[in-house]
């Protein structure tokens, strides 16, 4: 049998076939579908339109619906979304809805599908969602399909895909404080450009990558959709393992799969992370890419910590770790990306004091756990940008309006950059607060 | 869309690099159900409501794709540089293109998902042109596409470029989407 990626790999498994090779096309079988408040409904008609009114989904086990993005809205239309995926979860007896205004509700999918257990590796994830290629740093193949596809999957649990060739990034060196993830996509989206993986996947390999903890590798597999990747894979080892042992509630069984010896890549790049400085991508283009000491001292008017890529727990940490005992000189909005992580905002302490406690002494504001203004929303969502205003965000795209108004200009960072910038209200290296 | 047709014709809306999801539908308008026809058309209005003027109907731009209060462009075709629909997962871009009266794409490549979604949902055809086609088509240019020789006449120039042909995706166009093609494949029991 000739090497295969990783990704091959439980590609080639998911078609039920000993070998595929990058450029085939393969009809495979789906472990769980993902849907939310923006393209379920969609979803759910293309699934009505095609089976029948009556039909039942292909396994109720298999199919997640995480409401996060419009929750916290007055608007009409959103709060009628939530209605549609209610009404749908009853009648199709799903077990896995996170209704909104209940104790299940999560928050960001993303995040939200990790922690109550639904990512293991060697596993075929598909979502309506382009950042559901998170879940690839659990070694398992996540994609982002839209509602037409969805409404495919509901119905028989199969799709079609080509097979991606994979590109490889190895990171050597040891990651120094004032990095995190966050940095290192940036730098590899930066050098590739945001079409430098339209159709392939991206395996993130090396000491650097395994010395991360699930959280961070989460943040590299998220924003591989930003250079156009298909999926973004990282191979399970024990952090992997015990993250999903300790997770795996309902005891579904797994099968990690590994990149064979020999296996071709397409592209290999390697990077020597103790090297790199703070990036940041400059508006409007998630390629755009500069180091923090080439733009810093730039004018903002906002600062941004939240969303699927920086609003996890590690997120948080970093910031707080920059923003303890300082106050905010421009508007700061923090955003935990689910429940879970509110809560332990709430609980988790840094020099005596709670995480949230730490925001709010610095003059932050908080919000409640949603996709919140990450890709702008109804106009009163929590820190949209409204007017033509300049922000830096922990978030994944600044094209022209993602995060609200068409002219306001977003600045792409890690956490720690934009807790140093929130405290001078200017672009500022993360460096001159971390003693 | 079922069966593209041979012939194509129509006006041109010329757009850059990199046109993202949300610029081709804003997040904020996404609280429309596509499934429901009535909130199908709004999208219409919406469409490429996100692109920066300067960027809007090149080469010169500040050429709005529709006027605010109309559901439909007066355009059939968009010719774009590289990267289109990068971004969002979003379904709700392809559909936004469809409902304004787009048919034809033409760009120098795709991002991939919103390739998927326009060729699984049957809204448009996507075409790749071998040349930079966005530096040579202008907003308003009369076009014609010979979609079986995969060649574009622009009758306002007269010049004719070559586009590559569509291949694997064009059974599934023909047959109008992935569920008409799954039934033609037996991947599903009609």
């Amino acid at each position: 049998m000739p090497a295969m990626t990783l990704t091959e790999k439980i590609l080639a498994k998911h078609a039920k076939t000993d070998f595929v090779e990058p450029g085939q096309n393969i009809w495979i079988d789906v472990d769980i579908l993902m849907t939310h408040d923006v393209c379920g409904p969609g979803t759910i008609g293309v699934f009505k339109k095609h089976f029948g009114k009556a039909a039942k989904v292909w396994d109720p086990k298999k199919i997640v619906i995480i409401p996060d993005h419009y929750i916290f809205t007055a608007d009409k239309m959103a709060n009628r979304n939530i209605d549609v995926l209610r009404e749908f979860s009853q009648e199709q007896n799903l077990p896995y809805y996170y209704d909104v205004g209940t104790e299940k509700y999560k928050g960001v999918c993303h995040i939200a599908l990790p922690e109550e257990g639904h990512t293991r590796p060697g596993e075929v994830l598909l979502g309506t969602d382009s950042h559901t290629c998170t879940a690839g740093a659990f070694g398992e193949f996540a994609t982002g399909i839209g509602n037409t596809d969805a409404g495919f999957v509901m119905g028989t649990g199969n799709l079609w895909l080509k097979v991606p060739p994979t590109m490889r990034f190895v990171f050597e060196g040891t990651l120094p404080p004032y990095l995190m993830a966050k940095d290192l996509i940036l730098a590899v989206i930066g050098d590739i450009g945001c079409d430098g993986a339209t159709y392939k996947a991206m395996e993130f390999d090396g000491p650097g990558v395994f010395a991360l903890n699930m959280e961070e590798r989460m943040t590299l597999c998220n924003m591989v959709i930003e250079a156009g990747g298909k999926n973004g894979v990282i191979a399970p080892d024990k952090v992997t393992l015990d993250f999903i042992d300790s997770r795996n509630k309902h005891k579904v069984p797994y099968t990690p799969v590994y990149t064979d010896p020999g296996a071709k890549f397409i592209y290999e790049k390697v990077y020597d992370i103790s090297k790199l400085q703070p990036v940041v991508a400059k508006p409007h283009s998630p390629d755009n890419k500069a180091f923090v000491s080439e733009v810093k001292g730039t004018k903002l008017d906002r600062a941004y910590i939240g969303s699927c890529t920086g609003g996890k727990m590690t997120d948080f940490r970093a910031a707080a770790k920059i923003m303890h005992g300082h106050s905010v000189k421009i508007d700061t909005f923090v955003v935990p990306a689910t429940t879970e992580v509110a809560k332990g905002l709430k609980t988790e302490k840094m020099h005596g004091k709670t995480l949230e406690q730490i925001f709010l002494d610095s003059g932050a504001k908080m919000g409640e756990a949603s996709c919140a203004a990450c890709l702008g929303g109804p106009s009163d969502t929590f820190g949209r940008l409204n007017q033509a205003i300049r922000c830096i965000s922990t978030t994944n795209r600044n094209f022209p309006g993602r995060m609200g108004h068409k002219e306001a200009e977003v600045f792409l960072a890690s956490p720690l950059t934009v807790a140093a910038s929130a405290i001078t209200g200017m672009i500022t290296d993360p460096r001159e607060y971390l003693a | 869309m079922s069966k593209i047709p041979n012939e194509i014709t129509g006006k041109a809306y010329v757009l850059g690099d990199n046109v993202d999801t949300d610029q081709i539908i804003p997040a904020e308008y996404l609280t429309f159900n596509p499934a429901i026809p009535e909130e199908y058309k709004q999208f219409g209005k919406y469409a490429l409501s996100s692109v920066p003027p300067a960027q809007s109907g090149l080469p010169k731009g500040n050429i709005p794709f529709h006027t605010d209060d109309e559901f439909v462009s007066p355009y059939t075709f968009i010719i774009a540089g590289k990267n289109f629909g990068c971004g969002s997962s979003r379904e709700h871009a392809p559909v936004a293109l469809d409902a304004a009266g787009i048919k034809v794409v033409i760009a120098e490549f795709y991002a991939r998902i919103f390739f998927r979604n326009a060729v699984n949902g049957g809204y448009l055809v996507p075409f790749e042109c071998t040349d930079r086609l966005c530096d040579k088509v202008c907003t308003g240019d009369e076009l014609k596409l010979d979609v079986l020789n995969c060649k574009l006449h622009n009758l306002t120039t007269k010049e004719i470029y070559p586009l590559n042909p569509l291949g694997e995706i064009a059974p599934i166009l023909n047959a109008g989407g992935i569920f008409a093609y799954a039934k033609q494949v037996g991947m599903l029991k009609s």
